[in-house]
C-alpha cells in the first residue's frame, strides 16, 4: 500500500531527498524554507542512508559545498529562498561552467532586497535566464503541489546528472508552507563510492585510483578554448529544449483564451478557468512545469485556436516575456500579476482577464 | 673523458635525489624565485612518501596557484575565489577515507575567503590547509593583500600601506589557532634547505593528522613574491627574512 503522509512542501523536499538516495544536503536557514533542513536534522539520515547533512555558515558556503560534493560525483543539494539564492548564483555559474550536477531548491519570497517572507514568483528571470554571470542555463522545475515538491527532487537529479548541469526547483512560500497529502516513493539506494568511481570515473574527483588524474575547473584562459566550452554548453541547452519540456494542459482542447501560469499561480488559475467556463468563456490553462526548457512550441502549436493569452504571475511580469517571444505578435498577450508577497484570488484574475480582453 | 663522467653520474646507483613521481613534467608558470614551486614539490614528495596519490583530492584557489592541478598529479577541484574550504568540507565529509587539502594564497584565504576558512577550521574539518602568505596579490599584478605589511608598497598602496587608510595586516594564522576545531597550526617558510625540510615535515604531519580525526591542520608558509615585490629572488628572500618574519614569526602555534 502506498505510504501517504500529510506534509508541508518543505518537509516533502527533505523526505524526498532521503528517499531518493541523496548523498549530501548543505544549507543555511532562511524563511520560508527552513523546514527543509530542520526536517533533515530530525530524520538523521546519516544513521540510515548515510546521507551527509550540514548547516553551512552562509549560502555562499553551502553552494560551494555543493560544488565540492558534485566534483566527487555525489548527489548533492541545497535549498534556500530568494536572497540566499542571489548569494548562490556565483557558485551556480561555476557549476554550470564546470558541468556539474546538483539540485538547488528556491522557495521564493517577495523581493527585491530583503523583501518579505510571503510567496512570490519574482525570481523567474534569475532562475531561467541564468542568475549568475556568463552564458549558462539551469534546468528549472516549477512544482504546483506538495507531491510535486517531493517528486521533482528525483526528476531534478535525474536531469542534472543526465546533462551534468545544475537543476533548480523554483517553488514559492505558499507551496513550501502548505500541507497536502504526499505519497512517498520507495527508498532508492545511494551509490557506493566504488559505483561512483566506475560510473563517473571519466570526470569525477574521487581519487585517481587506476586512471589518469581528473580535475574540475571552469577556467579556460585561451579564448578559443572558452568558445568551445560555450558552444558545447549551448548545444546541450538546445538539446534540452528539444527533449525535456514538461507542461500540463487544463481544458485547452477547445480553448479560445489561454491563461499561462506556473506553480501556485497555476493552482489559482484552475479556479479562474472554471469560473470563466461557467460564464461561457472558452478558457484553458497551460502550466509550464519546466520553465527552462520553456514550452515555447506548445504555445506556438496552440496559436491557431487562440484569440488571446494572459500570463498570470506573482511578479511584475517576467514569464510573459518568454510567452511573447513564443507568440511573436500572432495574438495579443496580456499580463496580470501582484507583487511583494500579495497573492491574487481567482476572481481577481478573471476580472483582470475580462477587462483586458473586453469580454 | 667528460662524456664518460656524465654517464657515471646518471647511473641509478649514483642518484641521491630525484623529482617526485607525483610531480608532472609540465613546466611551471611560476616566476623564477617564487615559493609556490618549492611548496608544490614538497607536497608531491609527502604524497609520494605516504603512498596516498590515489586517495588525495586537492582544492586549488583563485590566484597564482589556480594551475596547481597541472603540476601535482592527483585529482583536483578548482574553487571559486576564497571558497576552497567549503569544497574541501563537502569532499571530506562525503569521502571520509580520502586525504583532502586546500592550497590557498593570502587574498584567497584571508580576504575573500575569511568566512569559509574560519568556519571550516571551527567545525574541525579533517582537512589540510596550505596557506601561502606572500603579502600581495600575485596573479592580478601586485595589489595589497590582507597580509601586506604596513608601509609596504603595492599596486593599490603605491605610497605604502597605511593603517588609517587600509587597516592592519591580518594575522589569520593566530586567529585560526584560537579555534577549537584546529589541531595543528604552524607557520613555516621555504627559502633555504633547512626551512624546506621543516616545512615538509609539517606538511607530512598535517596529512597524517587528517586520518586521526583530530581536526583541521593549518600550515602557513611565509613566501616571497619577488616579481610583485620588484626584487631579485635572493634579495626578496632576504627582505622576507628581515621584514616578514618579525611580524609573522615562524614556528608552531598549536599542536595537539
Amino acid at each position: 500500500m502506498a505510504e501517504k503522509l500529510l506534509k508541508k512542501g518543505n518537509e516533502a523536499i527533505a523526505l524526498a531527498a532521503i528517499r531518493y538516495g541523496v548523498d549530501g544536503y548543505f544549507g543555511y536557514p532562511i524563511t520560508p524554507q527552513s523546514e527543509v533542513m530542520e526536517t533533515l536534522m530530525e530524520e538523521m539520515p546519516w544513521e540510515t542512508t548515510g546521507m551527509v547533512v550540514l548547516q553551512a555558515e552562509s549560502e555562499t558556503s553551502s553552494i560551494n559545498m555543493l560544488y565540492g560534493g558534485a566534483c566527487c560525483g555525489k548527489k548533492v543539494m541545497t535549498s534556500s529562498s530568494s536572497p540566499g539564492i542571489s548569494l548562490m548564483c556565483e557558485g551556480i555559474s561555476y557549476m554550470a561552467g564546470s558541468e556539474l550536477p546538483c539540485l538547488v531548491v528556491n522557495v521564493t519570497r517577495g523581493g527585491p532586497g530583503l523583501g518579505t517572507i510571503q510567496p512570490s514568483q519574482g525570481d523567474y528571470f534569475q532562475a531561467v535566464k541564468g542568475g549568475g554571470h556568463g552564458d549558462y542555463k539551469t534546468i528549472v522545475l516549477a512544482p504546483a503541489s506538495v507531491q510535486e515538491m517531493y517528486d521533482f527532487v528525483g526528476t531534478g537529479f535525474d536531469l542534472a546528472f543526465k546533462y551534468r548541469m545544475p537543476a533548480m526547483i523554483l517553488s514559492d512560500g505558499a507551496i513550501g508552507q502548505m500541507m497536502e497529502k504526499v505519497e512517498l516513493r520507495p527508498q532508492v539506494q545511494r551509490l557506493t563510492d566504488k559505483e561512483i568511481a566506475e560510473k563517473y570515473g571519466d570526470w569525477a574527483t574521487t581519487g585517481k585510483s587506476g586512471r589518469k588524474a581528473n580535475f574540475i575547473s571552469s577556467l579556460a584562459l585561451e579564448a578559443r578554448d572558452m568558445e568551445q566550452i560555450n558552444l558545447r554548453l549551448q548545444a546541450k541547452y538546445r538539446l534540452i529544449e528539444e527533449t525535456e519540456v514538461l507542461f500540463e494542459k487544463h481544458l485547452c482542447d477547445d480553448a479560445e483564451y489561454l491563461l499561462v501560469a506556473f506553480g501556485s499561480s497555476a493552482r489559482i488559475c484552475e479556479s479562474t478557468v472554471e469560473m470563466a467556463r461557467s460564464k461561457g468563456i472558452r478558457m484553458g490553462l497551460l502550466r509550464p512545469i519546466t520553465l527552462f526548457p520553456f514550452p515555447t512550441r506548445i504555445i506556438q502549436a496552440m496559436l491557431p485556436q487562440l484569440k488571446g493569452i494572459m500570463s498570470v504571475e506573482l511578479s511584475a511580469g517576467q514569464m510573459v516575456e518568454d510567452i511573447r517571444l513564443a507568440v511573436n505578435g500572432a495574438v495579443p498577450v496580456e499580463f496580470f500579476g501582484k507583487m511583494g508577497g500579495i497573492v491574487f484570488s481567482p476572481e481577481e484574475v478573471l476580472n483582470a482577464f475580462t477587462a483586458k480582453f473586453n469580454l | 673523458m667528460q662524456t664518460t663522467m656524465d654517464n657515471d653520474i646518471i647511473k641509478p646507483e649514483n642518484l641521491v635525489y630525484g623529482k617526485s613521481k607525483v610531480l608532472t613534467d609540465t613546466v611551471m608558470h611560476y616566476c623564477p624565485g617564487c615559493t609556490h614551486g618549492v611548496v608544490h614539490k614538497i607536497i608531491a614528495e609527502v604524497i609520494e612518501e605516504m603512498d596516498i596519490q590515489d586517495r588525495t583530492i586537492g582544492v586549488c584557489p583563485v590566484g597564482c596557484a589556480v594551475f596547481a592541478y597541472k603540476y601535482i598529479d592527483i585529482d583536483w577541484q578548482q574553487a571559486a575565489h576564497g571558497r576552497a574550504p567549503a569544497l574541501a568540507t563537502a569532499t571530506k565529509r562525503l569521502y571520509p577515507d580520502k586525504y583532502v587539502f586546500t592550497y590557498q594564497g593570502d587574498g584567497d584565504l584571508a580576504s575573500i575567503g575569511t568566512a569559509e576558512i574560519i568556519h571550516a577550521c571551527n567545525r574541525g574539518e579533517n582537512i589540510v590547509v596550505i596557506f601561502i602568505n606572500n603579502a600581495i596579490y600575485g596573479m592580478t599584478g601586485g595589489q595589497m593583500a590582507p597580509t601586506t605589511l604596513l608601509g609596504m608598497k603595492t599596486a593599490t598602496t603605491p605610497y605604502g600601506r597605511k593603517a588609517e587608510l587600509n587597516g592592519y595586516p591580518l594575522k589569520i594564522t593566530e586567529l585560526v589557532a584560537q579555534l577549537e576545531g584546529t589541531c595543528y597550526v604552524t607557520r613555516q617558510s621555504a627559502q633555504n634547505p633547512a626551512s624546506v625540510r621543516k616545512a615538509k615535515k609539517a606538511i607530512r604531519k598535517a596529512f597524517e593528522n587528517t586520518t586521526q580525526k583530530k581536526g583541521t591542520s593549518f600550515i602557513e608558509i611565509v613566501a616571497a613574491c619577488n616579481s610583485n615585490w620588484k626584487m631579485a629572488p635572493v634579495k626578496a628572500n632576504k627582505w622576507m627574512e628581515e621584514n616578514m618574519f618579525p611580524f609573522y614569526p615562524l614556528g608552531d602555534l598549536k599542536d595537539r
